[in-house]
C-alpha cells in the first residue's frame, strides 16, 4: 500500500488509529452481544442456566465495562490519536508508548471482564475492575496523556483545535475520577480482592461522584469532541459558533463535576449534597444543548445532506438523540420525578438512550467517516450504511420506550395504595407486569445488535478491497516500472 | 498582555492547569465536608462491624454482583415504610467497605430483609428462587450449597478492612476499646485473632443451610441477609430523632 499512502500515511500515524477502530468495533459487538444476553436473561430467567459466570450479576459488569471502556473507550483512543494528528498537522508522538496503551488498555479489558465472570469484582458501577487491574489502567492512562500532550506540544498550527479541548478534559477528569474512586487496601499482594477506602455515606458520595461523571467526561465531554471534528469535517462547514464551543466546554467541564449527588435523592446522604447536586444537573442542560446546537446548528444551509449522506443521519441523530437525553437527565434530578424513577428501568431507558442514542451512533458516523481515510478507499456499501441507521434507530426506540413502560409503571405499582390505605400491589406484582417491557427491551437489543454486526461486515470488505485496490495498483506501478527499466 | 480566550487555545499548559480547577472543585465541595460535618451520620447505638461469618457472606453477595438488582436503601416513604421498614440510616452502613445501597431494583430492597424470613427459606430461595415465589426472575444459585466457605483469608480480610478504618482488634488495647464500644459480646466477634474459629463457631451455632456437618459459602451469606437492617433498636428512638439530622 505504500505507493498510495504517500501523503497521509507517512505523515500521521495511521497503524494505531486502525488498530484501536477495529478494536473498538470488536468489543463492541461482545458488549452489546452481553447486553442483549442479559436483558433476555431479565425475560426469560432460565437463559441463567445455573452456570455462575453468565448469571445477570456477574455478566452485567461485563456488559457495561466491554460497551463503556471496549467499544467507547477504544473509540476514543482511535479518534482522539486520529483527531490530534490531523488538527495539529504532526504525526503521533512515541510510537512505542502510544503502542503500549493500545496492548494495556486491552489487557486491562480482558482482565477485567474475565474477572468478573469468575467472581472478582470490586463492586463499584462502571469501577468493579479489581485493584490490579485499576493499577494498569492508571499506567495506560498516564501514557495516554504523554503521548495526546506531546503531540498537542509538537502541533504545527498555533491554535488548539476545539476537539482537542474536549479530549483533554475527558484525559484529565477521566485520571482523577480512575483514581480517588479505587482507592482501596488490598486484602493481600496476591489476593483479587481489595476494601474500599470509603464507608457507607462517603463511598456512595464519591461513586456517583465517579458514575456520573464517567458518563460525563468519558462518555459525553469525549464524544463531543469526536463530534466537534466529524460533524465538520463531514458535513464540509465550520462549526456554526466558536464563541458557543467556548462557553459550553467550560460550563460543560466545571459543572458536570457537581451533579452525581442526583443519583442519592432521598437517601441517607444528606439533603444539602443531593440537593446543590440538583440544581446544577439543571444549569448543566444549558451547557449540553450548547453542544447539540453547536453541532446541529454546523449543518445550517446544507440540510440537504441528511437526505443523500447517511453519514450526517447518523451523526445529526446522535445529536438529537444527546439533546434529548440531557433534557430527560435534568428532568430526572428533580426530587419529585426522582421519587418514582429511581430504582426503576426508567433510568436505564435514560442511560441507553444517551449510550446507544448518542455515544453509539456517534461514534458509527465518524467510524463510517474515518475507516475508509485510514485505508484510503471508500466505503463499500452505503446501502448497508443506511440498513445500520434503521436498524439501530428501531432497536433504540423499542428500547426507550420499553424502560419507559417498564420503569414508569413499576413506580407507580409500588407507591399505589387501596382503599383501605394498604399497599396496592406485591412486589412481585410489579415484577410480573415487566415481563413484556423486558421482552420487547431485548428485542431493541437484537436490532442494536443486528446494525453493528452489519457494520462490521461492511467495514471488513471495506479494507478487502482497499487491500485489493492496493496489490493491484502497485502490481500496474511494478509493470509499467520493468517496462521503463527493459 | 491581553487576556482573552486565545491566551488559552495556544497554551497547552495553561489549558491543563485551567481544566484541572475547573473539574476539581465539585467533588471537592460535595465530598470533603462529608467527613467533617458531624450530623452527616447519625449518633444511634447498635451498629457494629460484621463478624467474620457475616463478612464473608458480604464477600458473596459483592461476588455474585447482587447489587446490580437489590438495593440496600430504603427512602422516606410511606409506600417503602409499609414494603420494607424504617427508612434506612447513614449510620447503619458505616462499616460498609464499599457501601451497598445499589441503583437499581430488579428485585426488593434488602436493607433490612433480616429476620423477614427463616433460614430454610432463604436456603430454598437462593437454591430456586421459583421454589418460593413462582413469579420470580432471579437466577438459581445452586453453587452456594455445595461450596464449602474459604475461610482460610479471614484474618488477612479484617486486617485489611481494620487499615480502611473498620474497628477489628488485634491488639488488647484494641480489644478493651471495643469492649467498651460494643460490649464484650460482639468485641470478641471483633477480634482477628479468634477470627477462624469465631466464624465455625457461628456457622454452626446458627445451622444456616440445615447441614451441620460443613461450612458453606450458603452458611456465610444467609448469616449476612439476616443480619442486614436489625443492628439499630428503632423502638429506643422517637420518630422526630433522625429527622434532625437529614
Amino acid at each position: 500500500m505504500a505507493q498510495g499512502a504517500v501523503a497521509a500515511g507517512t505523515q500521521y500515524d495511521y497503524d494505531i488509529v486502525k488498530r484501536f477502530a477495529i478494536m473498538a468495533l470488536v468489543w463492541g459487538v461482545l458488549g452489546m452481544m452481553a447486553g442483549t444476553y442479559i436483558a433476555s436473561e431479565l425475560a426469560f430467567p432460565f437463559l441463567n442456566f445455573d452456570i455462575p459466570q453468565i448469571t445477570f450479576g456477574r455478566l452485567r459488569p461485563g456488559h457495561t465495562t466491554m460497551v463503556i471502556f471496549g467499544f467507547g473507550g477504544n473509540a476514543l483512543f482511535a479518534t482522539s490519536y486520529y483527531v490530534v494528528q490531523r488538527t495539529s498537522q504532526v504525526r503521533l508522538w512515541g510510537g512505542g508508548l502510544a503502542s503500549f496503551t493500545f496492548w494495556g488498555w486491552q489487557a486491562a479489558l480482558v482482565i477485567g471482564v474475565l474477572g468478573y465472570l469468575n467472581g472478582i469484582t470490586d463492586a463499584k458501577e462502571y469501577a468493579e475492575f479489581p485493584w490490579y487491574v485499576d493499577v494498569l489502567i492508571t499506567v495506560v492512562w498516564v501514557a495516554y496523556f504523554v503521548v495526546y500532550v506531546q503531540t498537542l506540544r509538537r502541533r504545527s498550527q498555533p491554535h488548539i483545535y476545539v476537539a482537542n479541548w474536549f479530549y483533554l478534559t475527558f484525559i484529565l477528569a477521566t485520571a482523577i475520577l480512575h483514581i480517588f474512586r479505587n482507592l482501596a487496601v488490598p486484602v493481600g499482594l496476591f489476593h483479587p480482592e481489595s476494601y474500599s477506602l470509603y464507608a457507607g455515606v462517603q463511598d456512595a458520595m464519591v461513586q456517583w461522584w465517579y458514575g456520573h461523571n464517567a458518563v460525563g467526561f468519558f462518555l459525553t465531554a469525549a464524544f463531543l469532541g469526536m463530534m466537534y471534528y466529524f460533524v465538520p469535517k463531514q458535513a464540509g462547514r465550520p462549526i456554526y459558533s466558536y464563541r458557543l464551543s467556548i462557553i459550553h466546554f467550560w460550563a460543560l467541564s466545571f459543572m458536570y463535576m457537581w451533579v452525581g449527588g442526583h443519583h442519592l435523592h432521598w437517601t441517607a446522604l444528606p439533603d444539602w449534597t443531593s440537593s446543590l447536586a440538583a440544581a446544577f444537573s439543571i444549569l448543566l442542560l444549558m451547557p449540553s444543548w450548547g453542544g447539540m446546537i453547536n453541532g446541529i446548528m454546523t449543518l445550517s444551509g446544507a440540510w440537504e445532506k441528511l437526505r443523500t449522506d447517511p453519514i450526517m443521519l447518523f451523526l445529526i441523530t446522535a445529536l438529537s438523540f444527546y439533546g434529548m437525553s440531557t433534557f430527560e437527565g435534568p428532568m430526572m434530578s428533580l426530587k419529585s420525578v426522582n421519587a418514582l424513577s429511581h430504582y426503576t428501568d426508567w433510568t436505564i431507558g435514560h442511560v441507553h438512550s444517551g449510550a446507544l442514542g448518542w455515544v453509539a451512533m456517534v461514534s458509527f458516523g465518524s467510524f463510517y467517516h474515518l475507516i475508509p481515510r485510514l485505508w484510503e478507499t471508500r466505503l463499500w456499501s452505503t446501502r448497508l450504511v443506511y440498513v445500520h441507521f434503521w436498524l439501530a434507530t428501531i432497536g433504540i426506540v423499542l428500547y426507550i420506550a420499553a424502560m419507559w413502560v417498564s420503569g414508569i409503571g413499576q413506580g407507580l405499582m409500588l407507591r399505589a395504595f387501596d382503599d383501605y390505605g394498604n399497599l396496592a400491589y406485591t412486589f412481585i406484582e410489579s415484577v410480573q407486569f415487566m415481563h413484556w417491557p423486558l421482552v420487547v427491551r431485548a428485542l431493541g437489543g437484537v436490532f442494536f445488535v443486528s446494525g453493528i454486526l452489519l457494520m462490521c461486515f461492511n467495514v471488513y470488505m471495506t479494507i478487502r478491497t482497499a487491500k485489493q485496490e492496493h496489490a493491484a495498483l502497485e502490481a500496474r506501478i511494478a509493470a509499467k516500472m520493468a517496462k521503463v527499466g527493459a | 498582555m491581553k487576556l482573552n480566550h486565545e491566551s488559552i487555545e495556544i497554551n497547552a499548559g495553561l489549558m491543563i492547569v485551567l481544566i484541572m480547577l475547573a473539574i476539581s472543585i465539585g467533588g471537592l465541595v460535595e465530598v470533603v465536608p462529608l467527613y467533617y460535618i458531624e450530623d452527616t451520620v447519625e449518633k444511634v447505638d447498635g451498629v457494629r462491624p460484621y463478624t467474620p461469618l457475616e463478612q464473608r457472606g458480604r464477600d458473596i453477595f459483592i461476588r455474585e454482583g447482587c447489587y446490580t438488582c437489590h438495593s440496600q436503601m430504603i427512602r422516606p416513604f410511606r409506600d417503602e415504610d409499609m414494603r420494607y421498614g424504617h427508612y434506612s440510616l447513614a449510620a447503619e452502613s458505616q462499616y460498609d467497605h464499599p457501601f451497598q445501597w445499589g441503583s437499581k431494583r430488579t428485585g426488593p430492597d434488602l436493607a433490612r430483609v433480616g429476620g423477614k424470613y427463616s433460614n430454610a427459606w432463604h436456603v430454598k430461595h437462593l437454591n430456586n428462587p421459583r421454589s418460593v415465589v413462582p413469579e420470580s426472575i432471579m437466577p438459581n444459585y445452586p453453587w452456594l450449597l455445595e461450596t464449602e466457605l474459604d475461610y482460610s483469608d479471614i484474618a488477612a480480610r479484617m486486617r485489611a478492612l481494620k487499615a480502611v478504618g473498620v474497628p477489628y482488634s488485634e491488639t488488647d488495647d484494641e480489644y478493651q476499646a471495643n469492649v467498651e464500644k460494643f460490649g464484650k459480646e460482639v468485641a470478641g466477634m471483633l477480634d482477628i485473632n479468634n477470627a477462624e474459629r469465631n466464624l465455625i463457631v457461628q456457622a454452626e451455632a446458627g445451622n444456616y443451610d440445615k447441614d451441620p456437618g460443613s461450612v458453606t459459602e450458603m452458611d456465610a451469606l444467609i448469616a449476612y441477609l439476616q443480619v442486614l437492617g436489625t443492628m439499630v433498636d428503632f423502638s429506643k428512638y422517637d420518630e422526630g430523632y433522625f429527622a434532625e439530622f437529614r
